[in-house]
């Protein structure tokens, strides 16, 4: 039987629109043979939340280089379980301070991608865990 | 292939046929014959191929021969004078440095107006704001889609009263002052101009610039609010009430800035520039203004990244089209229209979070190749800016950095140095060559507005970029500390943006709509509303809107329900 595919979300949530790091994690996910959706840009987390029940994705990649990343990742995690996707592994790329990490860690993200990782290691840690859960 | 038999092919000759026919001299060839083959069978060079960081192929040796035809009187001419390759000043940093702009914003209106008055004191030389994402995107801080952005990746505008902490005690009659904001640029320039009248300074004199670049928003950085006909024309309409009003007062800088870091080439970020630019002319031209009288305002912003030749090569080929198409595509008169002033900022992309205080070099060489280039000003990134805004000792840094390359290496005491190099020569023919393919082709489209609509430019933008990415990937172009040389290393220091900002922010908005009168706010946003039914020019009434306190996301929303919104379909 043939494996079925990981699908992927790929979301741009707040106001800003630098989307060169979304799009080339889009792509990258896309090249490694997942099933990826781009939701474009401005993205609330209910927007985000519900896309993600939608299209029933095992992984859901923020992008988030504004800086409001505490605001919005707290809000999506407890959308995501009121919505029943306990199972759903929520990852965040960009411009993170180490400060803020073990609290979003807490709150469920399961990778925080700063700048300078490379596409590979993103496609390896989304094997890994997609595989294990 | 082995990595030595691809080498050795670069020195092949080229065909009859191939565009970059290159006929050396006896003496060349004989060198590559009888010194070059025979080190390269015993030691062959370090890649098979060498290209800039855009991937344009560089050969390993640039001579005459790499400029056949050349004529230094047509192509090179003297500064200050047609085609402008060597400057646009008759004596550049000899006469005047360029303007020390560094870029400033966060939180409150008083936090920032804290920053320009120490920048000011450290002997920066001009004003440069940045303004938080819900002021980018035309909403109040204490709107919804504000939560958790507000003071953030710059400072807080909502109102005119912010607007006048920000530049309180600071003379706009004395300083100039640069505004990174597009889609609201109109209603932020109101609010500018505003301070400006209430400090007595005048319209005729106050100077400064305007980003107000809507077509690389579409491009890049997707700061849009509006479609594009209404964006442009708001943006017309500042050209017209510039004209009139405040004639030494730039109302956009044509960016490419935002398109390379968007992950562009050079070549790219220069074509699609300088087609915006041309895009504005038109629509100007076709307002019914005189392309002599606004396009002298007209102003450009160019990104300085890593690849120090290819950099200089991209801002000399900058002036040479622009000086073309002035005088060949639209019969301009007027010198002040030919020559193209640019800002220049370091790329912000280029920055590593690894080995932060490594950014430190990156951004001087960068700031070294915009001055070689002939900037008219800089800002130079801060090394913690991959992890956030910068803090005072950072942003100081950055500072001393210019005031270094001003001061002490030398290289501001000719006009041009690299003038003449067969290489940066031969480096700006090809970038003119491929920018000016590009702006044909986009002409071929019915031009920018066409051809974003079709998402050309962001589709060669994104394929530039991925391409990027992968080559960084491989290890085929190297990152110092991140896909080599890599360190442990000591977590920095960094700004932290006090979270009270928004909270402050929503009480000083509830007090403002308390205090002003909401009949006359209500009355000047239905004058604007109406206006921007018919073909008026906006500026008048955004003016009026502004003065009676009428919020910026008020402003905004007046035009939202006339405009509408845009969605782009999203390119991956």
């Amino acid at each position: 039987m043939p494996e079925k595919k990981i699908r992927v979300l790929i979301a741009k949530p707040g106001l800003d629109g630098h989307d060169r790091g979304a799009k080339i994690i889009a792509r990258a996910l896309r090249d490694a043979g997942m099933e990826v959706i781009y939701t474009g840009l401005r993205q609330t987390p209910e927007m985000i939340a519900s896309a993600a029940v939608q299209e029933d994705v095992d992984v859901i990649g923020l992008s988030i280089l504004s800086g409001a990343h505490n605001t919005i990742c707290p809000q999506l995690m407890k959308l995501l379980h009121d919505k029943g996707m306990h199972d759903v592994t929520v990852l965040v790329g960009g411009i993170i301070p180490e400060a803020d990490i073990p609290a979003l860690k807490q709150s469920g993200i399961a990778g925080i991608f700063l700048p300078g990782t490379s596409t590979q290691d993103i496609i390896e840690f989304i094997h890994k865990r997609v595989a294990h859960s | 292939m082995s990595e030595k038999s691809k080498a050795t092919t670069q020195t092949a000759p080229p065909t009859e046929s191939s565009p970059g026919h290159r006929e050396s001299s006896a003496k060349e060839k004989a060198w590559e014959k009888n010194t070059i083959q025979p080190i390269l069978e015993k030691n062959p060079e370090r890649l098979a191929e060498f290209t800039t960081i855009s991937g344009l192929p560089i050969r390993r040796l640039y001579t005459k021969a790499d400029l056949p035809n050349w004529d230094p009187d047509r192509e090179l001419g003297f500064p200050g004078q047609p085609p402008y390759t060597r400057g646009i000043h008759s004596t550049m940093h000899r006469g005047r440095l360029w303007t020390m702009r560094q870029f400033a914003g966060f939180g409150t209106a008083e936090d920032t107006n804290q920053r320009f008055r120490y920048l000011t004191s450290q002997g920066q030389t001009g004003l440069s704001t940045a303004f938080d994402l819900p002021t980018l995107m035309g909403y109040d801080s204490d709107h919804a889609l504000a939560e958790g952005e507000v003071g953030k990746c710059g400072v807080a505008i909502s109102s005119l009263a912010d607007m006048e902490v920000l530049f309180d005690q600071i003379p706009l009659a004395n300083v100039t002052t640069s505004m990174t904001i597009n889609s609201p640029a109109a209603v932020i320039w109101a609010m500018y101009l505003a301070v400006a009248e209430k400090q007595g300074a005048d319209w005729k004199k106050i100077s400064g610039t305007l980003q107000n670049d809507i077509l690389k928003e579409y491009i890049a950085q997707k700061e849009y609010i509006y479609p594009p006909a209404p964006s442009m024309r708001l943006v017309i309409d500042t050209f017209e009430f510039g004209v009139k009003n405040t004639p030494k007062f730039n109302p956009i800088s044509i960016s490419g800035y935002h398109i390379r870091e968007a992950g562009s080439t050079a070549i790219q970020e220069l074509a699609f520039t300088l087609r915006d630019g041309l895009e504005y002319v038109e629509w100007g031209m076709r307002r019914g203004l005189d392309i002599d009288e606004f396009v002298p305002q007209l102003s450009f912003f160019f990104n300085a990244h890593n690849d120090f030749f290819e950099e200089i090569a991209k801002y000399r080929a900058a002036r040479r089209i622009w000086h073309k198409a002035m005088v060949e595509r639209y019969k301009s008169k007027n010198p002040r229209s030919w020559a193209l002033r640019f800002h220049s900022q370091t790329a912000g992309c280029s920055l590593t979070a690894q080995q932060p205080f490594n950014n430190v070099v990156r951004t001087a060489i960068q700031a070294l190749a915009a001055v070689l280039g002939g900037t008219q000003s800089l800002h130079t990134n801060s090394l913690d800016e991959a992890w956030a805004l910068p803090t005072e000792f950072a942003a100081t840094i950055a500072l001393r950095t210019q005031q270094i390359i001003a001061h002490e290496t030398g290289v501001t005491n000719t006009v041009d140095p690299l003038g003449g190099s067969y290489f940066v020569e031969t480096l700006t023919n090809e970038i003119e060559r491929g920018a000016s393919d590009y702006i044909e082709k986009i002409d071929a489209m019915g031009g920018m507005v066409a051809a974003i609509e079709r998402g050309y430019p962001q589709r060669e933008i994104a394929e530039a970029s991925y391409r990027y990415q992968m080559a960084v990937d491989r290890k085929e172009k190297i990152i110092v500390g991140v896909n080599d040389f890599v360190s442990e290393e000591k977590p920095l220091e960094i700004l932290q943006i006090d979270e009270t900002v928004a909270h402050r922010q929503s009480e000083r908005l509830r007090k403002l709509r308390a205090d002003r009168s909401k009949s006359e706010a209500d009355r000047r946003l239905n004058a604007l509303r109406t206006a921007a039914k018919g073909n008026e020019n906006l500026m008048p009434f955004i003016y009026d809107a502004v003065k009676s306190y009428a919020t910026l996301g008020e402003i905004c929303d007046a035009m939202r329900d006339v405009f509408g919104t845009y969605e782009e379909v999203a390119i991956t």
